[in-house]
């Protein structure tokens, strides 16, 4: 039987490992993160350990096993936005809203992540907010873009410790 | 066009260019808008917006075409205008309020705003009736050649019938009738090199394929760019998918495999996207499937995701990631080639290389070699980007030098030049000394860099040397997939050493351990990647010692990048009092009249450079830290 929180469509015709990862994606991409549930329910399906399915999506650093915040946060570290003051941002970052990458506000309205590259780079240096791409930023512009998050959303200051270390005890 | 023996394909071929002739001679204007992720990214959907609601107010309509990057990001959003009977018309910089005052003007008064223009695509009659330069004269464009990026801006990439009128699948036609070696000849006599980086011979690597006996064979497209600072796959795969899958097609038959795979990044949603209708209308258009165009050739293309590991670029462990492993290297040989994805022979090759394909099948192999310089062949597409005045993409023939893709092509720094940093993190950094090398595998090679895929970061005196390899080395150590010693640990000594350094707590000996950590992990690495990590230390040891030197002895960093070794002064002669500097700054560090010279509290300044930022005269610099220099700083 399919849980109840995992949406139906999470069947494959065979036990194929390769199966695997376009499960997890799906999953992230329904449900914003890899819950221990839906990783039983893989384990199930494509009849592999849990450890094993772990073991995987641990190394892909797409895949988040703690619940995302409301408003999803990225600051680019890419080579391009680093030169143009990228680290700057996630500086910002931390001052307003108290939080490391991989961390979600406490009261779960904004998560944030410092990525690689998003493939922007002439328009360094970029942040994406909730899919979408700024390009140009400052640390001028990045503020006003928080506070504008913040109307929308009142937030608490203080990282969520929980969220690193259960990425690490798993 | 000569009629191809494939009656299914020319039926497709003169509908679609029946179309887009009823198109460019339409009635109505056509709005060209770059909608990639660039243009995105700089507002572009917000002008497509203000030119739908603008097109009401004045009651005009007009067909608003979306495409892809046309190449100078830095001008985005780009809008283009084509009036009936005139040639398409560039604008750059266009926000929603310029977009509705362009439209106005022409499609109510016939004002073409030349003063907003940056160029047209016409001929040069135009250029002296209308007082706008052509588009492929400005200095970013005009040393470019645009093989691989021919349709990028200039068709809808969600169209297939759009690129079937620019000589779509030609190519593959072509092959088709050619024969496997008749195409693995003509992309031999092309001289094509793999654009990944490695720049192997693309012909090798496919009679290696051939040959293998397997029932089974896979073709698989490597679009997972992980080198940041990148994004010449994206720009190709959002702005041309179908010339990529085109590719792909005749590598397939060529080798004769049955299925291929996009292994593209998760990070490129659009790409994604894009790449999936594309092979949907394939499929409709019996393009992709069983016994393609009666041909007797079947071929399917599905679309894997990355899940973000910059180590699943290198073959294998694309391959392992494909089959649901952890992206890890393995062992070569048995190259994937002869044995890859589940232990079939696999061909792998690079977005770009398939992108090129279509083009050397459809114009012949002796038509691309000339394109570039002898040994190296062809165009190759690279991202400009950084400290340059005019970023974004180019595609340039092989051979050209460093100095004139950095200063003809980029418009140079505003700043002094510094460096360029080429082949992304595995690459090297070249001093000023190297602007004339130019730019193919074995130059790049020479200088202690690499080609790589194809990532031009311009970098001047603002960037510090030491941050730039800590940044690299970083970068390779959070990826480093942890299966060989010399990568593991390697990448990580060599991150603490240049961190010591530039927190100020440097000796000389550390350059001893960084040389010696390099070089192990050169000989003794799994894959290239860790064998090519030490790349960006090696090279700014090498042609920027003197600033390493400056970092450790002098306890200082020039570029006012690495916090400990500076502080920020403001310069009275420059300082106009504005204030600006005291709105942004959140730790009160910063204070004087209003206009009078301001100055900055070294104890409570956090050096965010938010100050830096804003300052419109350069006042605020970074000089030697008082507390290791007792004497008074002389500016």
């Amino acid at each position: 039987m399919d849980h109840p929180n995992v949406p139906p469509p999470i069947q494959v015709d065979d036990c194929d490992p390769s199966h695997l990862i376009p499960l997890l994606q799906r999953i992230q991409q329904q449900e914003g993160y890899i819950s221990e549930q839906s990783v039983r329910q893989i384990a199930r399906l494509l009849k592999i350990s849990e450890n094993h399915i772990y073991g995987v999506a641990s190394f892909y650093s797409q895949f988040h096993f703690q619940k995302p915040g409301k408003h999803h946060l990225k600051v680019c570290l890419g080579t391009a936005c680093h030169v143009q003051g990228g680290v700057q941002l996630a500086q910002e970052v931390e001052k307003q809203l108290s939080l490391r990458s991989g961390e979600t506000t406490t009261d779960g309205a904004i998560d944030y992540e410092e990525v690689a590259c998003l493939g922007c780079c002439a328009q360094a240096a970029v942040v994406e907010i909730d899919g979408v791409i700024y390009a140009k930023m400052t640390t001028d512009r990045l503020v006003k873009k928080l506070n504008e998050l913040r109307l929308h959303e009142p937030l608490c200051s203080g990282a969520d410790e929980s969220s690193l270390s259960a990425l690490a005890s798993a | 066009m000569n009629e191809s023996p494939f009656p299914q394909f020319n039926h497709l071929q003169l509908r679609a260019q029946k179309k887009w002739a009823a198109l460019q001679n339409s009635s109505q204007p056509l709005i060209y808008l770059g909608t990639a992720s660039c243009g995105r990214a700089a507002g572009a959907l917000q002008t497509l917006q203000a030119i739908q609601v603008s097109l009401e107010e004045i009651n005009r309509s007009a067909q608003i075409l979306q495409v892809g990057c046309i190449g100078p990001c830095y001008l985005e959003p780009l809008m283009d205008l084509q009036l009936p009977g005139l040639p398409r018309i560039s604008y750059a910089k266009v926000n929603p309020e310029k977009a509705k005052r362009i439209l106005r003007a022409a499609l109510l008064n016939g004002d073409l705003s030349p003063k907003l223009a940056i160029g047209h695509f016409g001929d040069d009659s135009f250029t002296q009736q209308s007082g706008i330069g052509r588009f492929f004269d400005l200095p970013m464009l005009k040393p470019q050649v645009r093989v691989i990026l021919r349709n990028c801006g200039f068709i809808d990439p969600e169209d297939i019938d759009q690129y079937l009128a620019q000589d779509g699948y030609v190519g593959f036609v072509q092959a088709l009738q050619k024969g496997p070696e008749g195409v693995i000849e003509e992309v031999r006599q092309s001289g094509l090199r793999g654009r990944g980086g490695a720049g192997f011979p693309t012909y090798k690597k496919w009679e290696i394929c051939r040959a293998a006996p397997s029932e089974q064979k896979f073709v698989i497209c490597n679009a997972d760019e992980g080198d940041p600072g990148a994004f010449m796959n994206r720009s190709l795969l959002e702005g041309d998918p179908h010339a990529v899958l085109e590719g792909m097609l005749i590598a397939g038959y060529a080798i004769g495999a049955q299925h291929g795979f996009v292994y593209v990044r998760a990070e490129y949603p659009l790409a994604v996207a894009r790449l999936r209708q594309a092979i949907q209308q394939m499929r409709q258009y019996g393009l992709l499937g069983t016994d393609i165009l009666g041909s007797g050739f079947s071929f399917d293309i599905e679309v894997k995701e990355g899940a973000g590991a910059f180590v699943c670029g290198e073959e294998t462990a694309l391959i392992a990631s494909l089959e649901g492993e952890r992206g890890m290297p393995r062992p070569r040989p048995p190259f994937p080639a002869e044995k890859g994805y589940r232990g079939y022979p696999t061909l792998i090759n690079n977005t770009e290389t398939f992108g090129i394909l279509p083009n050397i099948l459809r114009n012949g192999g002796q038509w691309f070699i000339q394109l570039g310089s002898p040994g190296n062949a062809g165009t190759k597409t690279f991202s400009l980007v950084g400290k340059a005045r005019h970023t974004g993409l180019i595609e340039v023939p092989l051979g050209m030098t460093l100095r004139q893709i950095v200063f003809d092509i980029g418009g140079g720094t505003i700043k002094p030049f510094k460096a360029v940093q080429t082949g992304g993190p595995l690459g090297g950094c070249l001093s000023a000394a190297h602007l004339d090398t130019p730019v193919d595998y074995e130059n790049m090679r020479a200088s202690g860099s690499i080609m790589g895929s194809g990532g031009l970061i311009v970098l001047d005196e603002s960037t510090c040397i030491v941050d730039l390899a800590r940044y690299f080395l970083t970068f390779s150590k959070n990826e480093s997939c942890g299966k060989c010693t010399p990568c593991r640990v390697g990448t990580r000594i060599l991150v603490e050493t240049l961190q010591k350094i530039a927190r100020g707590e440097g000796e000389m000996d550390d350059l001893d351990v960084l040389y010696k950590v390099a070089d192990t992990m050169q000989r003794t690495a799994l894959c290239g990647g860790g064998q090519t990590a030490p790349n960006p230390v090696l090279t700014t040891l090498k042609y920027f010692m003197n600033e390493y030197l400056t970092h450790i002895q002098g306890r200082y960093c020039p570029a006012a990048v690495c916090t400990e070794l500076f502080e920020y002064r403001i310069i009275a002669e420059k300082c106009t009092g504005c204030g600006r500097c005291v709105q942004v700054c959140s730790s009160g560090a910063v204070s004087g009249e209003k206009k009078e010279p301001h100055t900055i509290d070294v104890e409570r300044c956090i050096k965010c450079r938010a100050c830096v930022e804003v300052c419109k005269f350069d006042a605020i610099v970074g000089v030697p830290v008082s507390a290791y220099h007792s004497q008074e700083v002389t500016l």
